[in-house]
């Protein structure tokens, strides 16, 4: 087996995997009351619109000041340093949050700020990944070349709504897994073999 | 039952008519499920051995696959690095899934060792990989397991650690039960440990099942057969080794796992 280098396949996280992976603090990417801080929330839903109560999210992102966290910790939450990492379950009514900072565009590129995303889920086979980007960002947005690419309507699924909360600014971003609104999900690997329908066609080739 | 060498891992054939040579019954729902497993077959593995989300077989996923084409894209300048983990966040106890208690879980003890490596063949240094499974009755520590087997007062089913320097990941646990799902009437899940892992790029983020070499239950298993690739299937199997096994003490399995995705390179001048 070590001969190979072809990949390992994914396999769905299942219903069980509450006492595996959420871990204490996992959605405080800060700690509460720092200067800045803001809530990211929303609601998971499948092909019928109902939410999805077993699904987890992991967030990673670049601070404030363009860096991407370089130091350990991202479990440990030390309640000062800034990990840029984010791992939470949703609740039984579908809801995640997780209290952050606002990235800036990673240092020396010309991307929007975004939040790299994950999400798993009991009936999902292979975990997805998508893009938190934020609206204010008028003009980053425009160019950035994911965003570009897309038309408005799918774009918006990747844009963060301003919503606020008790604690303060807050955004607003739901995941659709299937059906009306279905959020944008990525293959990175852009070969055009990887594909999520049967509508899609394989692409064969690799 | 006639033994299994380790090595056969995957049932490569269609399991024989249960109803042949013997009197007629109707067919059962596994019978369907197991015939919807085969008709799957036929169609091309996904790149990489990765199921198709859209895989009828297992219920679930009807309104949990996305049916717009994934939307191909440059991983950012984020989604080429990742998390960073760290001795603060991994005691060297985590790894030892029989020690969480004053006693001693039940079960067959194993050890669970391999390497996590890129899609080049280099190692994953120094990051995170974690595990949680059932007890050896097949239960697990969750509310929603309803699977009226004992749970392990000295078995919790989680357990994490950090790779080393050649990539190495090391686990100490109980062999876990096979368990009755519902997806349909007398499923079964075959043995396995979940594992999560992270690679030097987000774009490298794997949660898979491990499975032990010779169930019989692969072929029956809708989640499994979800890698519908023979070859794709071995690689979610452990091998039985016995350097591994520890005398007087634990049987050994190593498992390696390769990590899709686009590595960290460093972005090409002209992309910045």
């Amino acid at each position: 087996m070590t001969a190979t280098s072809e990949p390992t396949p994914s396999q769905t996280v299942g219903p069980f995997f509450a006492f595996g992976l959420p871990f204490s603090g996992g959605g405080d990417v800060v700690a509460p009351g720092t200067a800045g801080a803001i809530s990211l929330h929303g609601t998971v839903r499948d092909g019928a619109g109902v939410p999805v109560p077993d699904a987890l999210l992991e967030f990673w992102q670049a601070g404030p000041d363009g860096q991407l966290p370089t130091r350990g910790g991202s479990m440990a939450r030390d309640g000062r340093t800034f990990t840029g990492f984010a791992r939470v379950p949703t609740d039984r009514a579908g809801d995640y949050a997780v209290r952050t900072l606002r990235p800036a565009a990673v240092v020396g590129t010309s991307e929007a700020p975004h939040l790299a995303v994950t999400v798993f889920a009991r009936g999902l086979l292979h975990h997805l990944f998508t893009r938190v980007y934020f609206p204010n960002h008028t003009e980053a947005n425009a160019a950035d070349p994911l965003l570009a690419s897309l038309p408005p309507e799918r774009a918006a699924t990747l844009l963060a709504v301003p919503d606020g909360w008790f604690g303060g600014p807050g955004y607003r971003f739901d995941v659709r897994l299937q059906g009306p609104g279905e959020t944008v999900f990525l293959d990175f690997l852009g070969d055009g073999a990887e594909r999520s329908s049967t509508s899609a066609g394989r692409g064969e080739g690799a | 039952m006639p033994a299994i060498p380790a090595t056969l891992g995957v049932v490569s054939t269609p399991p024989a008519d249960p109803s042949a040579g013997s009197p007629a019954r109707e067919a059962t729902e596994q019978d369907r499920v197991t015939a919807e497993i085969l008709a799957a077959t036929s169609a091309p593995p996904l790149r990489g051995g990765h199921p198709d989300r859209a895989y009828g077989p297992y219920r679930s996923t009807a309104l949990r696959a996305p049916t717009q084409p994934l939307v191909v894209a440059s991983p950012s300048a984020v989604e080429r690095t990742a998390p960073v983990f760290g001795p603060q966040d991994v005691a060297p106890i985590d790894a030892d899934l029989t020690i969480r208690s004053t006693g001693e879980p039940l079960g067959e003890r194993i050890v669970v060792t391999g390497r996590v490596l890129d899609a080049s063949g280099r190692p994953v240094r120094g990051q995170l990989v974690e595990v949680w499974q059932a007890n050896a009755a097949g239960r697990y520590r969750h509310d929603g397991d309803l699977h009226p087997a004992p749970l392990d007062p000295h078995f919790f089913g989680g357990g994490r650690c950090l790779t080393d320097d050649d990539g190495r990941y090391r686990f100490v646990t109980i062999k876990p039960g096979a368990y009755p799902w519902r997806n349909h009437h007398n499923a079964w899940r075959p043995a396995h440990i979940h594992f999560s892992l992270f690679g030097t790029a987000f774009t490298q983020r794997l949660v898979t099942q491990m499975y032990f070499p010779g169930d019989q239950l692969f072929a029956l298993d809708p989640i499994f057969s979800s890698v519908t690739d023979e070859k794709a299937q071995q690689r979610m199997i452990a091998r039985y080794d016995h350097d591994t096994t520890v005398a007087e003490w634990a049987l050994g399995y190593q498992w390696d796992i390769v990590l899709d995705g686009p590595g960290a390179t460093p972005p090409d001048p002209d992309e910045v």
